[in-house]
């Protein structure tokens, strides 16, 4: 089979282009830290969240000097809680699951973004370095509210803190 | 006029009358579903960027399941049969085995069309309890009417069997002809269908095992992860049905219409075949940022979708070669000075050239959506339609309407209407989606999320880096009108054309490809063998993930509701349950509570 031998070069070029791309995201994952949502967490009974441990109640909870524990649930057309009151400079480990249909989670304008699958649970960390009101949205059609859909996350400067109990 | 159509050689309809009347039928489908989703489309966009709006918001994702549907479904794949059906008996020079089979096949897809799109439409009408508003994706627990699905399985069924009779001419054909290679045109339609044979497995048991005996109320539960992910298994290779009748008319018609030929028949077959093994084990690249499956499954799924850039590499190189061999032909010299030389006053080539300039960038956003870690900031924005509506959008649905002017004259014996107006056509086309993609594309990254009524908020603002929402919007709301108007043109040339008069000699041969099939090692044409290895990577790649999903899960799920989209008013759902006797579950009931 006879292959010109631009299209040679052209083929080579085409695999090194592959190549660095799967290298850059092996990267991304390995050096520089960018988890994907995985299975860590066990299904849940989306209809059961009012006996849940984490979900009856979704809040903030400390866990470590500058570490949170976010519990939130999505549901048509709210997310819980409403703001997510978090202090600036923490490191906040997101639980997030569903009530009802599949909802979007997604803090806007930066690269938070979730999917939320009734009976899963997506659990993502995030690093708030700056205070601030940042806009969540749902970005998965879950219903003809889908576009009321939001909610918000509040970074709060260290010393104002109060917890975040709303 | 050596590019000229008039070549005085019998047309397509001259030689096989019976199979150009099928092709017909279809290519009417594809455009009736093409003006509906185009309608759909224009109300949509004015109705998002908040330019005009002639509905309540609630009606909007009825809207936008009709565009999905109509334009992904019953558009692309109409055209498909019918190209596909007009390639395989062109390339074979055999008719079709029997008519009457054929007619059958596009009878069940019309009627699966119908189905489904009266379900969808029911979703306009507050009096019927039907309703489909669940967009192109359908992902429970949301849920359509019975009518939504059982329609989609009969389209299928139709796709099905129209492959199984491109694959009977083929058979027939190997008798008459026992030691020849298999025809490009035809190697393009047999690949391809092997892909969708794969394909169709998943949406076949996520529609036909759970969704639809669950919209009919024989069980209350659905496992979501499940059902979403078996969706993603067809989701993924759907993209390339969509595409390669696109690549067939590149590879075998552009270079034509460039005044060459193709400049390579083996590598246009390691291409397909390419495709055939690499289109399905990456449908996990949908749901990267899905809880329930593992990292490392989305990591081999991220590799096969790199790897799956290949052969749209390669079909870059393909086509510009054989745009420039044609070129120079003409009389093009230079290092780009070639370009000139191309037949652009011809819509036919103007078309598909723009629409595969449109592909490479839709190749580029494409390229950051398979990205594992950049998808994040990308996920179910409003870049991602921005993407495939350079790719669906644009590289497939520029290149059957630039390829329309060029076969529809050998399907009916009557010369274009007006090639001014398909140049004008063409163009306006390819300007009106680089506005209205480049302005989703960008709002996407400040994270305006896609499949959204009001993308405006009450609790934030969106920041762009650049710009100004308003401007964004503008581009958007501009370039979807100019893509409307074009349609209109498209359909307007069509329609005018049919109802010219007839005239002979519109025939146009397609010339072997410089590089002939008996360069190509035999093996390329062992379909068994390529079929085999297909299966085993889809196997490697989902088996284990599905399999984890059900055992984590269960098969019907972790106790997910049910949640149909008709609860309009608390009496619609007494009335559903009155009238079709199904029996709701209390958790419906509650929600339609909550809703109000």
């Amino acid at each position: 089979m006879h292959i010109h031998n631009y299209e040679k070069i052209w083929l080579v070029l085409a695999m090194l282009l592959i190549v660095a791309f799967i290298s850059t995201v092996a990267y991304g994952a390995t050096a520089m830290g960018v988890d994907m949502i995985s299975d860590d967490e066990d299904t849940i009974d989306p209809g059961a969240l009012d006996e849940d441990p984490r979900f009856a109640d979704p809040r903030v909870e400390q866990v470590g000097e500058d570490e949170y524990e976010a519990y939130v649930v999505a549901q048509q057309y709210v997310f819980e809680p409403d703001p997510i009151e978090v202090p600036e400079g923490s490191t906040v480990t997101f639980y997030v699951t569903s009530r009802d249909v599949i909802h979007g989670f997604e803090i806007v304008g930066t690269n938070a973004n979730a999917m939320v699958v009734p009976g899963e649970v997506s659990t993502f960390t995030v690093e708030f370095s700056e205070a601030g009101e940042y806009g969540v949205l749902c970005n998965e059609y879950c219903g003809d509210g889908h576009h009321v859909m939001e909610g918000s996350v509040t970074v709060v400067p260290e010393e104002e803190y109060d917890g975040g109990d709303e | 006029m050596s590019e000229s159509l008039e070549s005085g050689a019998p047309s397509f309809l001259d030689q096989f009358p019976a199979e150009a009347k099928l092709v017909r039928a279809t290519l009417w489908s594809s455009f009736t579903a093409l003006i509906l989703g185009g309608l759909f489309g224009i109300i949509q966009t004015l109705h998002r960027t908040d330019i005009l709006r002639v509905m309540d918001s609630s009606y909007y994702y009825t809207v936008l399941t009709a565009h999905g549907v109509l334009m992904v479904v019953s558009f692309t794949i109409f055209f498909l049969v019918g190209v596909f059906t007009w390639g395989v008996v062109r390339s074979l020079d055999r008719p079709l085995v029997d008519m009457r089979y054929s007619w059958t096949w596009y009878g069940l897809m019309v009627l699966g069309t119908l189905m489904a799109v009266v379900a969808v439409l029911g979703g306009f009408v507050d009096t019927t309890e039907m309703s489909a508003d669940v967009l192109f994706t359908f992902y429970a627990p949301l849920q359509a009417h019975p009518l939504f699905y059982g329609g989609l399985a009969i389209f299928l069924i139709g796709s099905w069997l129209a492959g199984a009779d491109w694959f009977r001419a083929w058979y027939a054909w190997k008798r008459e002809h026992p030691d020849e290679r298999i025809p490009l045109q035809t190697f393009m339609a047999l690949t391809t269908m092997l892909m969708w044979y794969i394909a169709s497995i998943g949406i076949t048991i996520a529609v036909v095992v759970f969704l639809l005996p669950w919209s009919l109320g024989l069980f209350d539960e659905v496992n979501a992860l499940l059902t979403r992910t078996l969706f993603w298994f067809w989701g993924h290779p759907v993209v390339y049905f969509w595409l390669m009748p696109a690549y067939m008319l590149w590879y075998t018609v552009l270079p034509k219409l460039a005044g060459g030929r193709l400049f390579s028949d083996p590598l246009a077959r390691v291409v397909f075949v390419l495709f055939l093994l690499l289109s399905t084990p990456v449908g996990i690249h949908h749901q990267y940022v899905d809880p329930g499956i593992a990292e490392g499954f989305k990591f081999i799924a991220m590799t096969n979708t790199m790897f799956l850039l290949l052969p749209s590499l390669l079909t870059a190189f393909t086509v510009v070669a054989s745009m420039e061999y044609g070129a120079r032909r003409r009389g093009g010299t230079g290092l780009f000075g070639w370009l000139r030389a191309l037949p652009w006053a011809r819509p036919a080539f103007t078309g598909m050239a723009l629409a595969g300039l449109m592909f490479a960038a839709g190749g580029f956003s494409g390229m950051i959506n398979a990205g594992m870690n950049i998808n994040y900031l990308v996920h179910n924005t409003l870049w991602v339609p921005g993407h495939f509506h350079l790719t669906v959008g644009t590289a497939v649905g520029l290149t059957f309407m630039a390829a329309t002017y060029w076969l529809w004259p050998q399907l009916t014996n009557k010369p274009l209407f007006s090639r001014p107006i398909g140049l004008l056509q063409v163009v306006m086309w390819f300007v009106g989606m680089a506005l209205m993609s480049n302005a989703m594309h960008v709002s996407g990254l400040f994270g305006v999320p896609r499949r959204t009524a009001e993308p405006q908020y009450e609790g934030f603002d969106f920041t762009p880096a650049f710009g100004t929402m308003n401007e964004f919007d503008m581009q958007i709301a501009v370039g979807g009108t100019l893509l409307f108007l074009s349609l209109g043109l498209f359909i307007g040339n069509v329609v005018l054309t049919s109802l010219g008069s007839k005239q002979s000699g519109l025939g146009d041969s397609l010339p072997p490809a410089l590089s002939g099939p008996s360069d190509s090692p035999v093996v390329l044409d062992n379909l068994k063998l390529w079929l085999g290895i297909a299966l085993v990577l889809v196997v490697l790649a989902y088996s284990l993930p599905l399999v984890s999903i059900i055992s984590r899960g269960g098969l019907f799920g972790p106790g997910v509701g049910t949640y149909p989209v008709i609860i309009d008013t608390f009496s619609a759902v007494v009335e559903s349950v009155a009238t079709t006797g199904i029996i709701e579950t209390l958790a419906q009931f509650e929600v339609g509570v909550i809703v109000q």
